[in-house]
């Protein structure tokens, strides 16, 4: 099934955990999405291979920037104003806490809906969602519904 | 330029001890101590890539290989082996990248000061003069202390 197909079908469906196993880096890191009081919540389930600093442990900063833009663009689609798969154009990522080895939630918000270009906030979490552990801002280029 | 026996030790820092690194095949292709530059690369995997439909590499991979790619550079920047964390990260897509191919990123480290160093990198297929995605990031250095790079490095 091609991506488009996929995010019409999660539109049709409201099954977005299905679009998200079309995404084969989300598999690889383990990640899953939750619809909750008409919120996406994302999750990034621990794994050994997610590990950047064993002896602390402490998860790798490329998973944490990796879920955040991930979470980014899968609200864009959540939130139906891409029909295309968003492409990151530039993405700054603030690291806040050491993610230790365990799960790793994720939540994302539309800040500014342009015509070509959207400003999306992302935040990560793990015990405490008011104690994140990294958070991104993003632009990001879509094609929206003509 | 640092000898053979030092770049095996580096090598094995960043990819047998960074689990992460391992699972996404990053390996450290050349260092230098001054200027502080670090090239690893990054194969490609089909299980790394974002769109299938293109086949296109995952931005987030390309940010995690230079996120890994710029702390290497701080590692030869800093005098004696010290934790370090990324304290924040920005990385600008200038183009999509060729599908199918692997990754080269080369940061260098052109600042370090008591808390924080400072790192410019690339990341491209060919050459650097070609680049398709390029990135600014910090880092806090740590008091020096026990890590597995310190101890890898006989630190």
């Amino acid at each position: 099934m091609s991506i488009v197909a996929a995010i019409e079908r999660a539109r049709a469906t409201r099954d977005f955990n299905a679009f998200v196993g079309e995404v084969p880096y989300a598999r690889f890191l383990g990640i899953t999405v939750e619809e909750r009081d008409g919120l996406l919540y994302g999750r990034m389930k621990f794994a050994d291979h997610l590990v950047g600093n064993p002896t602390l442990p402490a998860l790798h900063g490329g998973t944490l920037a990796a879920l955040l833009e991930l979470a980014a663009q899968f609200e864009l689609i959540y939130r139906a104003e891409t029909i295309v798969l968003p492409k990151t154009v530039t993405i700054t990522v603030d690291y806040l806490r050491s993610a230790k080895a365990r799960d790793t939630f994720v939540r994302a918000n539309i800040v500014r809906q342009g015509r070509r270009v959207t400003a999306v906030h992302a935040q990560a979490w793990q015990d405490d969602e008011s104690k994140p552990v990294a958070r991104a801002s993003a632009n990001m280029l879509i094609l929206g519904k003509t | 330029m640092p000898d053979s026996a030092d770049l095996d030790v580096l090598r094995a820092a960043f990819r047998e001890f960074v689990p992460h690194n391992k699972a996404l095949g990053l390996e450290l292709v050349e260092a230098t101590y001054s200027p502080a530059v670090a090239i690893l690369s990054l194969p490609f995997d089909a299980r790394l890539v974002g769109n299938p439909d293109t086949g296109h590499l995952h931005g987030g991979v390309i940010t995690s290989l230079l996120d890994a790619t710029c702390g290497a550079s701080v590692f030869l920047a800093l005098k004696e082996p010290t934790p370090i964390a990324t304290l924040d990260l920005r990385v600008d897509h200038l183009g999509p990248g060729t599908a199918g191919r692997g990754v080269i990123a080369r940061a260098e480290c052109f600042k370090v000061t008591r808390n924080v160093a400072f790192v410019r990198a690339l990341a491209y297929h060919d050459a650097p003069a070609e680049p398709f995605a390029t990135a600014v990031a910090t880092f806090m250095i740590s008091t020096p202390g026990k890590s597995v790079v310190a101890a890898a490095l006989g630190g």
